[in-house]
Order: structure tokens, then C-alpha cells, then sequence
């Protein structure tokens, strides 16, 4: 669990990553739809950092941009190797990349739509194995058995079918794959989301304890704020292809400085009766990345708008130590928080 | 902790019976194979495509004469039906057909007489091949006595005294063939075209993609009668079906092409195709490995009712004389004496190939629509 | 169950079942509850329990090879005169005229997924005059104008102009409300929401849970509101039933569940989720095991394999009948009283 480098796992400065709306015959480019927008963080090694945003914020495709599922369209991905070297991800064509790509694995949202329903869970489990070198197949058997019971399955069911497993059983095997070639970032986009409320609670803590035994690095991106306060140490909050706030979870719930946040927080039900939630107006709707409004994003639906927030863009800076914001008035705002 | 996952499989596990335990390690094809054994018309229609794919290996052992024998003095014979009992019992036998020369026309009438030809299974007849390997003379059906006067026309004979149910056996080879073959094709064609289209995207797709539209919207009776009109008139029958094949299969591939890269276009969007990527497989793997198999049963399916189009095909190009030419057999070939209405008045018995071209095609349809419904049951 | 005032909705030993070729899924296996008038019930249970198949067996929409074997669905229903009727749902014919008429204006359905709720090839206002004027003697121009009142009182902006325009053109909120303005157009006492807010972010189900509370205080009209996510149902609901694989394992206001849960299903469930009170980075409690499969039903209690107060010998045979524990609560289970449920 020593860092002996404190230079973060994964350094994302200035990421864009655009895609074209082509129209008409010859198909010129009118437009952008902006999906993330510049877009600057950092991961350190060993913890969980959370990104957070409602559907259309980016976080997606900022997971998707990391691990080079596709290009970016500018920016720099700093990613420190199993060998202590920095390289740029995004400048990497993909014979580069391919070294490279046992270092960093995801976990997806869908259990069904994860696992290639025609292969056995020793071909999913093992296949990353068997692409990167390990083609003794008694061998691969081993490990497959050894990564099943990692996540708490048996190692019998090596020869069964995913249709034979339920959503939760699923997403294990998912993450057995991921783990098969021992990575050190996992992206984990959305991994209990589709899961059964009692089932998200299981995986959750496999997650957390496979961290501590493998010292995993994970980008947990979510919508659902009780499970990222649970899991993760930094959160980083998403806006219309922007980074509006990021600081250690204790601090973000406790202490939200961005508008948005604050909103976001507020409007989460708790499960409680006795305490009043989710009741707050946050008027208008998220606005399109195709078309966002001036200046500051959120500024038509913000109730602490004034006159600069709709011509100048804010800049991500650092408030408090660990605490970066986006707002014009982060410094003078006392927003409530939520724990 | 990790007895916490124990203690979860274990209850599990009880919980599951032998027969979910099969299903758990059947793999989809098991699956599609038990969903297809449900659907009783598509088993029957089976076994009845198993039983002419039969007669395409061996059309001589289910053929009585030599198919090409021609008798004007025996022509227009009708067909002798079979009765499987007499006075003594079951004892196959068919009646004889007696010849009278018509003073008028001067031509052979036929008729069934009263007096009965016994015949038998697994008789001894003319020599022939099995597939180019062995001798034999074993046929199926033939007249007890091989040496006897009297002949087994079971479907009649047409203009030229020749043997219909010998010619329709193989009739049954050559349309049989053709459609398979020219699906083949098509299918090598358009999945491959299909996927380079699909997978690849940009200019290659642009290409391909304009390249089907060029096809299709290209009117296909006029470019079959264009293509086999300038096959050479002197090549050889086996030449011609060859080519038959290749013109049919050249206008079928497009239609495929598009539901192929259709497929691919959606599968890359998966993410267990994203995994396989992000896990370092290469592009060739992903494609053969992964995209290939997911939509495999439905090009198989959809392929099986490709075939019926393909054999009607050749059967009404063959037909109109453009396809298949005599001396070659196939089922349009057969159809081609039924041409004139006088001839279908004399002898009805001729046709006989459309019951064929039907059951066939009605076989292949059945057997298709099954498979379909097997391999997508939610026809996602 | 409050048996001084009538109930709007009552529902006894409901039973669904599916006729499936492998076997017969027992969807819904005897649930019992009521619904008083200007309430907000709350169904809340994870996959499998059957609380969307209860819903539709209320409105007679469940699909073949789905029927209502056993158990009456009375509805408190007002007839032309103003009188109160009490009808037996399951015993109308699903495609029936009283049915139909029924179904729309007395018990409306807000549905899980707006963006295939409409009909993409007709306008927003064509299908909520078409839903008016079904239940309604008015004439078109009157439906219209009812229709536009609905969507002011949903909170879309420029009705006019929305009224006219398709579904896909609006966004996942906006389409919410409109969904809300057909439910509520003829003016119905039981409002269904089947996971209204499942497939919205979280700020516009702020939005659509503020609205539908202030909706449903001002028509005083009853909800049932479906749905897996606790927080909801918390904030949303006065009374609460849990159900699991087709049972009701416990029933009652929703402090005394949230705060006094009798029912190890339910105690176990509010344990395990996290919130954002809790510590973090902890290990969660869990529930052990994984919901089985329906056609692997578990004999006697069906949460039994996965208790940890399970008796041996009484769980695993017989199954608990839902009786009253307390005041106002009810549970089904062993731990409180020793009655078994009727076959």
C-alpha cells in the first residue's frame, strides 16, 4: 500500500474530446457536440476517485477517452507505467498502446451486455490472459480458477455459460476479467448501477476489498451519490462536458463550493423519512453539449447568477487544499452540504 | 470474507437441479438445436430435405432407367401407380401398360392394363457409380424380374419415351445443387464484403455501399437472360450450371451484404467487443472471434430461406430455356416439355417437377423459419 | 389495513401466475393489501417480487401466458349517480367496456419508460385529447383546452406551442410531465406510477416527485408508487409494502419500516444500501446469496435460504401468513407468529 512515487497514477490535463455534427451531401462539419470539455484531473495511486454528473455530463466518455477506446480530440493523458515511466496516452498509435493495455482495464455497466454470451467463463475470464502471452492453456486454467475464487465464485463453473449466472454473479465474472492481467488502473464505469439493491452491496465490497489486496487504482464513475460517497476517497463532479468541483469525499458532502453540487446533493432522497430530501427546485433543464450556454454552463439555472457568470468561463482552481471549484463565487458562497 | 462467498455458492448450488446444470454448460448452438427440436414442421421438413439431399448424393440408386434412354416408340406412357397388396398379401407390384398404335395418328397409345408387374425393393438394374468411387448395380425399385418384357415407368415417360422418375432424380440433383451452391457463394460474398463494410467504415464502406445500390437497383430478369444469353452455346452442360451458379449468386450477395454490416455496425458498439479490444486482441480476433459467432445462426437461418429463391430461380430461368440447357437435367429442364398446352392435356404426369420445385421449397422455408425462430426466439 | 374508513383499492389474496412451457412462474402468490383514498402507498422490492406484475393485474394488462388464477381487486368506484360501487376487478373481462371505461379515468398509469409511453407518430396533444375525450362528453375544442390546463398544470413551459410537437421532441423531464398531464387528464382517484423516475437523473426526479406530490394534494388523489430505489420511497410514501418473490413479507407506515422493521428481508435491505450518512469506505452488510431464479422457488418461506434468523423445520416447510404485529404493521413471518398462509 506504500506509494514509493508520489507523482499520481493518471494525470488528465486539458482533455477535449469532440464529435463532429455533419450535415448535408458533402458532409461539412456545423458543429460540435462538446462532450468533454476541457476536462484536467489526477489519480493517485492506490485510491478511488469518483467522477460524478447526470446523463450528458461527459464522464462516460472522459472513462472511454482514458483508456483509448477512442481518441481524444486534444489534451494530454499522463500515465505513470508499471516501469516508472510517464508516457501520454493520447499520443500513442495503437501498436504503442498495446503493451500497455494489461497496465489498464475497465468494468462495465451492463452485466448482459459485457460478456460475449457465446464463450465459456473460462474463455472470457482467460482470454486477455491468452492475447497477452499466457498461451499454455493448463496454465490459463489455473489462474481462471485462481481469479474465480478471487471474486467468490467456484472455479467449477469455469465451463458454464454466462446465461447461466445472474446480473450480480455477471458483473464478478466481469471483474474477474479485468483483474486477469493484473492492471493497476481499473475504470469502472457505472458497475452497480444495473444490479439489484441488495446485490450492489456484495459487489461493492468486493470492490473495496480486492483494492486493498491488489493495491487497485479505480476512476468510479456513477450517477448515484450514496454509492460514491461509499466508495470512493476524491470525487470529481461533471457538468455539460466540464469539471466543476473536485475535493476528498468527506469534504465535497460536507462542504460543497460549486452551485451545481450543492443542487445535485440536495436533491438526492435519503432514506429516511424523518429527514426531509430531494426536495429542491433546481429549475430548467441539462442543457445540450451540442449547443451549451455562454460563459458559465450553468449559469441559466444557477440562483447565484450574476452578471459575470454569463460572459466569462470559469476556470478549475484550487479553493482549499485538495478542493478545486469552477465558479466566479466559489469563494464567497456558503452552500450546505449534505453529511 | 471469502467464506461470506462460499457460504453463497454453497446455497446456491443447492438450489440447482440436474436439469439447470445441463443448460448452464450447453453452449447456444445446444441451445438452438433444443429450441429447433420443439417446432415439429421444421423436424418433418428436415427429415424430407435430408431425404433429397439423399437423392442429390445417389440419384442413380433411386432411378429405375437410364434417365437419358430415349424410346420414341414409348413415348407418353402414364404413370403406373403403385398397389402394396394383392389376393395374396403385401406384394408390391404395379399394372402393365399396354401399347396400341393408333391407326388415325399413327402414333403409340398407352394404356394401364388389367394384369399386374411385380416388382420389389432393392433390385438389381442398370450399372452405375457411387459418387465416382464404387460399382454397383443396386437401385431401390425395379421389376422382380430384371430380364422381364415389361418396363417400371412410375411417373410415365414424356415426348421422347425417356423415364420421368429417373429424370426427376436427377433433376433433384442439379436444382438441389444449384441452390445450395449459389447460397454458399452469396453468403462468402456478402459476409465478407458485408464486414469490411461494417467493421471498417469510412471509404470502404462508402464503396461497397454504393456498389450494392448499383446492384440491386439493377433490374434482374433482364441481367440473368443478358448473362446466360452470352454464355457461350457450345459449353458443356456442367459448364453452364457452373456459371448458372456464379450469375445467380452474383445478384444474390447484396441483400445479405446489408444485413451483415448492419450486424457489425451494432456489435462494435458492444461492449463485450470493447472488452476484447481493451484486452489487447487484435482486430482479426475480434472479428472472427467474437462478431463472427454472434450473428452466425442468423445468417445460417436466413441463408436456409435464401435457397427456396435460388431454386426457383434457376427453375424459371431453365424453364424459359436460359439456364440449365438439355442434354443437362434439372427440374426447369423437366418443365420445359410441360410447355405446351396440348402436351399437359396428353400427359398431365409431366408436370410432376413442380410437386418437387413445391415440397422443396416449402421444406426449406420450414426448416428456415424454424432455425430463425430457435436462434433469436425474441427476435432481438 | 384500516378497516373504518372504506379503502379506495382493495386487493385480497391476489394470485398471478404465468403458464410457461418449462413450468409455472408464480409471479404473484397472494398479496393482500389496501389502498385509502388521497394515500401514497409505496411497493417497493428488487427484480422477481412481483410488484409490477400487482400493478398490472390492478389495471387487467398482465400479457398471456399471464392470468389472475385466484383473488378480487375491489375498486371503490363512483358511478353516474355519485354513488360508491365496489367492483371486482378480476372478475371484469380485461378488454371489456367497464373495464376500459375504468381503466384511464378511475385508475391511470404513469409508466416507467415516457420516450416509448407515446406514440412517436402522433403529437403530445393529439394523444392527451384522444385519452379526454375517450372518458369524457366533451367535444374537441373543449379537450383541448382541458389538455392545455393539464400541461400548465404539469409545469411545461409554452403549452401551447408543446402540445403540438412530438414526443421525441422534448427532453426526458419535460416528457415525464407530459406523461403525468395524460395520467391526470381525466381526472382519475388512483394514479399507478410504475418506477416513474427509474430512468431520469437525479435532479429531474427532484423535479417529478415535487410535482407529483403537490399533484396528488391538490386532486387528493391515491398513488401507488413502484419502485426499488428506498430513498423514493422514503420521501415519497405514507405507507409501504415490501415484497419478495411474489409475497408480501411486510406491510405498514413508512417511520415504522424504515425505523422499526420487523421483517429480516426488509431489515437486512435497509442495512446494505448505502447512503451518504453512513461511513464510508466500510464493509456493507449483505444480504447472502442471490434472489433465485422463478421457477426455483423456495419451499415454505421464499426468503428462508437467505435468513440469517432462519429456522430450520418451520422456514424451509411451511410458508408465514401476513398477519399484524403491532398497531398499524404487518409482517409475514415466523419469528412473530406461527400461522401459515392459505395454500
Amino acid at each position: 500500500m506504500m506509494n514509493s512515487d508520489t507523482t499520481p497514477l493518471l494525470q488528465v490535463k486539458n482533455l477535449h474530446k469532440y464529435f463532429p455534427i455533419r450535415t448535408g451531401f458533402f458532409r461539412k462539419t456545423v458543429g460540435n457536440v462538446r462532450a468533454v470539455d476541457d476536462v484536467s484531473f489526477f489519480v493517485n495511486e492506490g485510491e478511488t476517485l469518483g467522477l460524478v454528473g447526470e446523463s450528458g455530463c461527459g464522464k462516460t466518455t472522459t472513462s472511454r477517452c482514458i483508456l483509448r477506446a477512442m481518441a481524444p480530440t486534444s489534451g494530454e493523458m499522463l500515465f505513470r507505467t508499471q516501469e516508472g515511466q510517464t508516457v501520454d496516452l493520447a499520443k500513442l498509435d495503437r501498436r504503442e498502446l498495446r503493451p500497455l493495455r494489461p497496465q489498464m482495464q475497465m468494468i462495465f455497466q451492463d452485466p448482459y451486455g459485457s460478456l460475449n454470451p457465446r464463450m465459456t467463463l473460462f474463455d472470457i475470464v482467460g482470454e486477455p490472459l491468452l492475447v497477452n502471452g499466457m498461451t499454455n492453456r493448463k496454465e490459463r486454467e489455473e489462474r481462471v480458477a485462481e481469479l474465480l475464487r478471487l471474486v467468490g465464485m467456484r472455479p467449477e463453473y469455469m465451463q458454464r455459460f454466462p446465461h447461466a449466472f445472474s446480473g450480480g454473479q455477471r458483473q464478478r465474472i466481469g471483474i474477474a476479467r479485468a483483474l486477469s492481467v493484473n492492471p493497476r488502473l481499473v475504470v469502472a464505469d457505472e458497475p452497480v448501477s444495473a444490479l439489484d439493491v441488495s446485490v450492489q452491496a456484495q459487489i461493492l465490497n468486493l470492490m473495496l476489498d480486492l483494492q486493498k489486496r491488489l493495491n487497485l487504482t479505480y476512476l468510479f464513475v456513477a450517477h448515484n451519490l450514496s454509492v460514491v460517497k461509499h466508495i470512493c476517497d476524491r470525487v470529481a463532479v461533471m457538468y455539460v462536458g466540464k469539471l466543476v468541483e473536485m475535493a476528498d469525499t468527506e469534504e465535497l458532502y460536507h462542504s460543497p463550493k460549486h452551485p451545481y453540487t450543492a443542487a445535485l446533493m440536495a436533491a438526492v432522497p435519503v432514506a429516511d423519512p424523518r429527514i426531509n430530501s430531494g426536495n429542491v427546485e433546481l429549475k430548467g433543464e441539462v442543457p445540450s453539449p451540442a449547443h451549451p450556454p455562454s460563459g458559465c454552463y450553468f449559469h441559466p439555472r444557477c440562483e447565484f447568477v450574476m452578471d459575470a457568470c454569463r460572459t466569462e468561463t470559469p476556470v478549475l482552481r484550487e479553493i482549499t487544499s485538495n478542493h478545486f471549484v469552477a465558479c466566479h463565487r466559489a469563494d464567497e458562497l456558503k452552500l450546505p452540504g449534505i453529511a | 470474507m471469502a467464506e461470506n462467498f462460499q457460504v453463497e455458492e454453497t446455497l446456491v448450488s443447492q438450489l440447482v437441479s440436474k436439469a439447470e446444470e445441463r443448460v448452464s454448460v450447453a453452449s447456444n448452438w445446444q441451445l438452438v438445436w433444443w429450441r429447433f427440436r420443439k417446432n415439429r414442421l421444421a423436424i418433418i421438413s428436415s427429415m424430407v430435405l435430408v431425404l433429397f439431399y439423399v437423392i442429390v448424393l445417389v440419384p442413380d440408386f433411386f432411378s429405375t432407367q437410364d434417365p437419358e434412354a430415349t424410346e420414341a416408340f414409348l413415348a407418353f406412357i402414364p404413370m403406373q401407380g403403385i398397389s402394396f397388396f394383392d389376393s395374396s398379401g403385401f406384394n408390391l407390384s404395379v399394372p402393365a401398360v399396354v401399347g396400341k398404335r393408333n391407326p388415325v395418328t399413327l402414333r403409340m397409345e398407352w394404356k394401364i392394363d388389367e394384369t399386374k408387374v411385380p416388382i420389389r425393393l432393392f433390385v438389381q438394374g442398370y450399372k452405375y457409380k457411387v459418387l465416382g468411387l464404387f460399382e454397383t448395380d443396386l437401385h431401390l425399385i425395379g421389376p422382380t424380374d430384371p430380364k422381364s418384357a415389361d418396363w417400371l415407368y412410375l411417373f410415365g415417360t414424356d415426348r421422347m419415351g425417356r423415364d420421368q422418375w429417373s429424370r426427376m432424380m436427377f433433376g433433384t440433383r442439379t436444382s438441389m445443387t444449384v441452390g445450395l451452391v449459389a447460397v454458399a457463394l452469396s453468403v462468402i460474398f456478402g459476409v465478407l464484403l458485408g464486414g469490411i463494410s461494417g467493421y471498417f467504415g469510412g471509404w470502404p464502406d462508402m464503396i461497397i455501399q454504393r456498389l450494392i445500390e448499383l446492384l440491386q437497383s439493377l433490374p434482374t430478369i433482364p441481367i440473368w437472360l443478358a448473362m446466360t444469353a452470352a454464355l457461350p452455346q457450345d459449353w458443356r452442360p456442367d459448364q453452364v450450371f457452373f456459371a448458372i451458379t456464379i450469375i445467380l449468386a452474383f445478384i444474390g450477395w447484396t441483400t445479405l451484404a446489408r444485413e451483415v454490416r448492419g450486424r457489425f455496425l451494432s456489435l462494435r458498439e458492444e461492449d463485450f467487443v470493447l472488452a476484447a479490444d481493451l484486452a489487447g486482441c487484435s482486430r482479426f480476433r475480434i472479428i472472427t472471434r467474437h462478431m463472427v459467432p454472434a450473428f452466425m445462426s442468423h445468417i445460417i437461418a436466413t441463408s436456409t430461406l435464401a435457397i427456396p429463391v435460388m431454386i426457383i430461380n434457376e427453375t424459371s430461368l431453365s424453364y424459359l430455356g436460359l439456364g440449365i440447357r438439355p442434354p443437362a437435367i434439372s427440374w426447369g429442364v423437366l418443365l420445359q416439355e410441360a410447355q405446351n398446352i396440348q402436351t399437359v392435356a396428353q400427359a398431365p404426369w409431366l408436370l410432376l417437377p413442380c410437386v418437387a420445385v413445391i415440397l422443396s421449397v416449402l421444406a426449406f422455408n420450414l426448416v428456415g423459419d424454424g432455425l430463425r425462430d430457435a436462434a433469436d426466439p425474441y427476435g432481438h | 389495513m384500516n378497516t373504518q374508513i372504506q379503502p379506495l383499492l382493495s386487493v385480497r389474496d391476489l394470485k398471478t401466475y404465468f403458464m410457461m412451457d418449462e413450468g409455472v412462474v408464480k409471479a404473484v402468490d397472494g398479496v393482500t393489501f389496501d389502498v385509502n383514498s388521497g394515500q401514497v402507498f409505496g411497493i417497493v422490492g428488487e427484480s422477481g417480487c412481483g410488484k409490477s406484475v400487482t400493478m398490472k393485474a390492478v389495471l387487467r394488462i398482465v400479457e398471456p401466458p399471464g392470468k389472475i388464477v385466484h383473488g378480487e381487486i375491489l375498486l371503490n368506484c363512483k358511478t353516474k349517480d355519485g354513488d360508491c360501487q365496489v367492483v371486482d376487478l378480476a372478475q371484469l373481462d380485461a378488454n371489456g367496456a367497464q373495464m376500459r371505461s375504468i381503466r384511464g379515468a378511475e385508475i391511470a398509469l404513469i409508466p416507467q419508460e415516457p420516450m416509448s409511453s407515446f406514440s412517436p407518430v402522433h403529437t403530445i396533444g393529439d394523444q392527451i385529447i384522444e385519452a379526454i375525450m375517450l372518458h369524457q362528453p366533451v367535444n374537441k375544442r373543449e379537450a383541448r383546452q382541458i389538455a392545455l390546463q393539464m400541461l400548465k398544470d404539469v409545469g411545461i413551459p409554452m403549452p401551447e406551442q408543446r402540445l403540438d410537437e412530438y414526443s421525441w421532441q422534448l427532453s426526458g423531464g419535460l416528457r415525464q410531465r407530459a406523461i403525468i398531464a395524460m395520467a391526470l387528464s381525466c381526472n382519475p382517484r388512483l394514479l399507478i406510477a410504475d418506477e416513474p423516475t427509474t430512468a431520469v437523473d437525479v435532479t429531474t426526479q427532484a423535479q417529478v416527485l415535487r410535482l407529483l406530490r403537490n399533484l396528488q394534494q391538490q386532486r387528493n388523489a391515491a398513488i401507488i408508487f413502484i419502485t426499488h430505489d428506498l430513498g423514493v420511497i422514503a420521501q415519497m410514501a405514507s405507507y409501504v409494502m415490501v415484497m419478495y418473490l411474489g409475497l408480501v413479507v411486510e406491510q405498514g407506515p413508512v417511520d415504522d419500516i424504515f425505523h422499526a422493521p420487523k421483517h429480516p428481508y426488509t431489515q437486512a435491505l435497509l442495512r446494505s444500501i448505502p447512503s451518504v450518512n453512513s461511513t464510508p469506505r466500510v464493509e456493507l452488510p449483505t444480504i447472502s446469496g442471490s434472489i433465485p431464479h422463478p421457477f426455483n422457488k423456495p419451499k415454505g418461506c421464499p426468503f428462508h435460504p437467505r435468513c440469517v434468523k432462519s429456522m430450520p423445520g418451520k422456514c424451509d416447510v411451511r410458508t408465514p401468513a401476513l398477519l399484524p404485529v403491532g398497531e398499524k404493521q404487518w409482517v409475514s413471518c415466523f419469528l412473530y407468529h406461527d400461522s401459515e398462509a392459505a395454500a
